[in-house]
């Protein structure tokens, strides 16, 4: 009995996306989608246990969703002299009658998914909606699930679900993916949906939590539906291909102890050659598109070029800084400037990167980020201007709220002091 | 979580080339592991004749030509794929268009999976 409701689990793991899409199509209405999905997976979980999974799962839950809507419009309205008019109010019924979901081509589901995934990530919703409702529909994650990953409780989590599904509804968006200009517009939000949830499980220390390995996987299973969606747009292989990248470091970025490892003194024979791989063909596809590459493309082959270096000291860093310099151009923030300074000093000489410190130290978004008196104490340090890169050292331990990363500052600012 | 899954096609060495027809739907298949964003690597493997097997008895090694004892017991290919549970590595193989074939699937051990010692030994012998 259990065996049977996890396969049914997974079932519904594979199916509920392409469920809820069509049906959202159908309803034009995402939380009434969900729903009657929802109850096509209770349907199935009192059915298949007795009589098996049927040959096709997915056309047998899109069937019973379609007759439970039908039902549940019988219950809710007196059906008989209603009909006309709830027909109008949601176009399902006429919708119904036509459709025919085992006949939809592979294109009109790939069209459904693609919609689904814009009015997820509509940008009515704010950031954490826009995320949750991914989560929720397109990776069929339960609110449990969610809650758990993102470190929050479920009623959090039910009411932002319920809330974000009555934006939508009351805001009439339709269920559509945008074309032309519009797409290129609302693209963004849905690319920074996909890393953000990649962060979530990237950002969290080693073994603190198997959710946070399966985040990352999740949002490259994400990142990697939208790219077969979507496959004229550079910026989503970019984000595709720095995503696999970056997975690709998940097992060297941290110590026996759960200490974090800096990329340039991690065990590069940690790093997955296969993610690597992939994520330098994600980035070949967005080279290949025309156009120069996006902040998404920009990082993965800033990243590609770490990959690519066997040992640390081998880094590419002339073409690092000047990956950065493109990147600082099209989406300039002191973070990216800072991280130029760095490249730039590993390039061409502290001096050089200092430089570029001197030009954002007075950035309020840093003012208070140990990272630019820590980085400057780097540079300084290297430039042989040792009681100064004490200085920064010092200030960058009282800065940082990570324990460790205080210990580590405060060696260092005695190791430099003269 | 990794799986492999093995694809044992349970045919003699001489009808070891596939069909178009049978080729268009294992693509079909692996088309729609590619779309949910599962599929990380595949490949189908040329017939035992033209590879060969390496055995090992008390620390020696022994090269030998196929074809193998049990011809109908080699691997024919192999699909790597991210899933979320065995039970959905396990739904996806049992959509695969097969005929009379076996596919087993095989969880891909993490390097959390490994012990503390396991693990430094790892890091010892990779080299930084």
């Amino acid at each position: 009995m259990a065996d049977a409701a996890r396969a049914i689990e997974a079932v519904w793991r594979i199916e509920s996306a392409r469920l809820v899409a069509g049906l959202a199509r159908m309803v034009q209405d995402v939380g009434l989608a969900e729903d009657l999905a929802q109850d096509a997976l209770v349907a199935a979980l009192e059915k298949w246990p007795a009589d098996g999974v049927p040959d096709n799962p997915g056309a047998w839950l899109m069937a019973t969703a379609k007759n439970r809507a039908i039902d549940r419009m019988r219950r809710e309205a007196n059906f008989q002299s209603k009909q006309e008019e709830i027909a109008r109010e949601t176009g399902a019924l006429f919708a119904m009658e036509r459709s025919d979901f085992e006949a939809a081509a592979d294109e009109e589901i790939g069209d459904d998914l693609l919609a689904l995934i814009f009015t997820c990530c509509h940008p009515l919703l704010s950031r954490e909606a826009r995320v949750a409702l991914t989560l929720r529909l397109l990776g069929g994650l339960t609110t449990p699930e969610i809650a758990r990953a993102f470190l929050a409780s479920e009623a959090t989590i039910a009411q932002r679900l319920v809330r974000a599904k009555k934006t939508l509804r009351e805001a009439r968006v339709p269920f559509e993916a945008p074309r032309g200009s519009e797409l290129d517009e609302r693209l963004p939000s849905v690319l920074e949906v996909v890393y953000l949830v990649f962060n979530e499980g990237y950002a969290a220390s080693a073994g603190e939590d198997w959710v946070r390995r399966d985040l990352c996987e999740e949002a490259l299973r994400l990142g990697r539906i939208l790219a077969g969606l979507a496959p004229r747009e550079p910026e989503v292989h970019g984000l595709v291909a720095l995503l696999e990248i970056q997975a690709s470091r998940l097992n060297a970025r941290h110590g026996a102890n759960g200490k974090p490892i800096l990329l340039l003194d991690q065990n590069r024979g940690r790093w997955d050659p296969l993610l690597i791989v992939r994520g330098r063909r994600a980035l070949e596809r967005a080279e290949e598109l025309p156009g120069p590459l996006g902040p998404y493309g920009l990082q993965a082959a800033i990243a590609a070029c770490h990959a690519g270096a066997i040992r640390a000291e081998e880094t590419d860093w002339v073409k690092i800084a000047a990956l950065y310099d493109a990147l600082s151009q099209i989406q300039p923030s002191p973070v990216v400037e800072l991280n130029r300074a760095v490249a730039v000093g590993m390039a061409f000489g502290p001096e050089a990167g200092l430089a570029l410190i001197e030009e954002i130290k007075d950035e309020q978004a840093l003012a208070n980020n140990h990272l630019l008196p820590s980085v400057r104490g780097d540079l300084l340090e290297k430039a042989g201007r040792q009681s100064e890169a004490a200085a920064e050292f010092k200030r960058a331990a009282r800065l940082t709220e990570n324990e460790r990363e205080r210990e580590l500052l405060l060696k260092r600012a005695e190791q430099t002091a003269p | 979580m990794r799986f492999m899954m093995f694809m044992y096609p349970g045919i003699e060495e001489q009808d070891w080339n596939p069909t178009a027809e049978d080729v268009a739907a294992m693509s079909r298949y692996n088309e729609e592991l590619r779309k949910a964003g599962m599929l990380l690597s595949l490949d189908g493997l040329r017939p035992p004749s033209d590879g060969g097997v390496v055995s090992f008895s008390d620390g020696k090694a022994t090269i030998t030509d196929g074809p193998f004892a049990e011809a109908k017991e080699v691997v024919g290919g192999y699909w790597l794929i991210q899933a979320r549970s065995k039970e959905e590595a396990l739904e996806w193989a049992s959509r695969c268009p097969g005929e009379n074939c076996r596919i087993e699937v095989r969880q891909v051990f993490e390097m959390e999976d490994f012990s503390q010692d396991v693990q430094d030994a790892v890091e010892e012998n990779f080299g930084g």
